[in-house]
């Protein structure tokens, strides 16, 4: 049996999830993000919420006004029109202080890849990241295409206590964590970017889609954006 | 305007201020949150003719005690059969109360029942994050939990006479749950369905707000597929690669990589809540639109109570 995608799964009495594909595939991705751009562009009916991922988009709707075959069909309409623009990407600059305090995994990642300490950080800075999808906590953005030198497994066993805002690596992803959590990622360095906003207008700093560069700071540069903060 | 003050003599784990959620950003990684058992929540409020999703404190098992400090107001006490204690008085749950500068109320387990929400005729201060004072237990975002030492305010109180409400039948908890397989029943062996049908299943001790773990045979994945990461939904079964079932509740993470056999419907999730661990519970399958035609029933169904909610209190 083969499968066709795209794949429509019912989900309980509210939710239909669209299936692009069953493993990491960037055609996938980009037809996520383009039924992502179409559903804003053209909602329907009991239309409550829909949450893109990597190769998959989840609609949730309300079952007193519609029903899965037809949020099924609005989203095969929107599958057969000619592709909706998705809003141009936007790309964010985020600064990155990789100095020794902020940076505790940093000589690991470079003994376990190989490269120097300056190497590792070069390497990051030179790549463009693109913000796949958010998870595991609020504001937890996704960033892929972390260059492959710099791929590592995540730690057998993960670390208490990593403060928010600590830029971490694992596999082919980058995050910059937004709460102070346990992690088993790599932790790389610091920014003093707030990824939830506290701006209720526009809340969170990226959206799905977006493209993110890193530049470098200097502990100064650091201590004055976060200070900013603090005050 | 009249106020009223309360210092947190006790409060057990997982205690928080909560409303009706925050629905609309699992985009950004940020689930809805919001009561465990919603009905409930919205029981306490009607029945202090408050909007429906108005904040209260959700009480956990673990129990809460409050000095009233400062004021009076009256109360409303719904969700799990709690034993309720004002000045060492008992009062029934499910009831109306006022409170008043120099009494305790204390809210402990009972006989039945995980979650109990106190409502307050009057503004619950509650800080708002995306407009809503619902708390995210894990990173305290949103109103905040509720901890031995700390203070609630509620502004511009109201007192209302005394009154025991019915308890209705729908706020009971539920162990006859109903399910839609999927979305990832390709993951799993083909008798894994078939498993989680035939039980038996049991609640655990490992249960939050993000889920509860349930005791019961192993639901054996197929061949080790990593799936990429996709998201998910409040009622979630997911099973872990030891093959142990979680059904993931109010704040749950809103994508992982962990396949799910199955979804509750929604409407069973607020009785589920209201289960203690060691309580048994069972699984039967419905078609996605036999699950859509019980929403709508129940829908219809919840929404006279409430209506019939809404007269008693003004009477």
């Amino acid at each position: 049996m083969t499968d066709s995608f795209p794949r429509f799964t019912p989900v309980a009495d509210h939710a239909l999830l669209v299936e692009f594909a069953e493993t990491q595939d960037e055609a996938a991705h980009e037809a996520v993000l383009a039924l992502d751009a179409a559903l804003s562009q053209a909602p329907c009916p009991g239309l409550r919420e829909w949450v893109p991922a990597i190769v998959n988009l989840l609609v949730d709707f309300d079952p007193r006004v519609s029903d899965h075959a037809t949020i099924r069909a609005h989203v095969e309409r929107l599958l057969h029109r000619p592709r909706a623009l998705s809003a141009k990407p936007r790309t964010h600059k985020v600064g990155v202080c990789y100095e020794a305090p902020l940076a505790p995994d940093l000589d690991e990642v470079a003994r376990l890849t190989g490269l120097s300490a300056d190497a590792v950080i070069a390497a990051h800075l030179g790549a463009e990241y693109r913000v796949t999808m958010y998870g595991f906590a609020p504001g937890y953005a996704y960033l892929a295409e972390l260059p492959k030198a710099l791929r590592l497994d995540r730690k057998t066993a993960p670390v208490r206590g990593v403060p928010d805002g600590s830029v971490i690596i694992a596999g082919a992803q980058c995050l910059v964590t937004t709460l102070t959590m346990p992690t088993g990622w790599w932790r790389l360095g610091r920014s003093p970017a707030r990824i939830l906003t506290g701006d209720e207008a526009a809340p969170f700093l990226f959206d799905v889609g977006d493209r993110v560069r890193f530049t470098r700071l200097t502990l100064d540069d650091y201590s004055r954006q976060t200070e900013h903060d603090d005050g | 305007m009249a106020e009223a003050h309360f210092s947190v003599a006790f409060a057990g784990p997982l205690i928080s201020l909560q409303d009706s959620g925050r629905p609309g950003h699992l985009r950004f990684g940020v689930p809805a949150s919001g009561a465990m058992d919603r009905r409930s929540l919205a029981l306490a409020n009607i029945a202090l003719n408050k909007p429906e999703g108005a904040p209260v404190i959700e009480v956990s098992l673990g129990g809460l005690t409050l000095d009233c400090t400062e004021g009076a107001v009256s109360l409303a006490i719904t969700g799990g059969g709690f034993v309720i204690e004002l000045d060492g008085q008992p009062v029934a749950p499910w009831s109306v109360l006022t409170i008043r500068a120099g009494q305790r109320l204390v809210v402990r387990r009972g006989h039945w029942g995980a979650w109990a929400y106190l409502a307050f005729a009057g503004d619950l201060e509650a800080p708002l994050w995306l407009g809503s004072a619902s708390t995210i237990a894990a990173s305290g975002l949103g109103g905040g939990m509720v901890t031995t030492g700390s203070t609630i305010r509620v502004r511009d109180t109201a007192l209302v006479p005394d009154r025991r409400m019915p308890l209705p039948v729908t706020a009971r908890p539920r162990a006859h749950l109903h399910v839609v397989p999927g979305p990832q029943m390709r993951c799993f062996r083909p008798e894994a369905l078939e498993t989680l049908l035939r039980g038996p299943w049991h609640v655990t001790p490992q249960g939050d707000r993000m889920g509860v773990r349930l005791k019961g045979p192993a639901l054996e994945l197929g061949d080790a597929l990593q799936i990429p990461s996709e998201p998910i939904l409040r009622g979630s079964i997911q099973v872990a690669g030891d093959g142990v079932a979680t059904v993931l509740m109010a704040d749950h993470q809103t994508t992982g990589g962990y396949p799910k056999i199955a979804t509750l419907l929604d409407d069973d999730l607020d009785g589920f809540a209201q289960l203690r661990p060691g309580d048994a519970l069972d699984f039967t399958r419905l078609t996605p639109d036999e699950a859509v035609e019980q929403a709508r029933f129940h829908a219809t169904r919840l929404a006279d109570y409430f209506e019939h909610a809404k007269q008693a209190a003004r009477r």
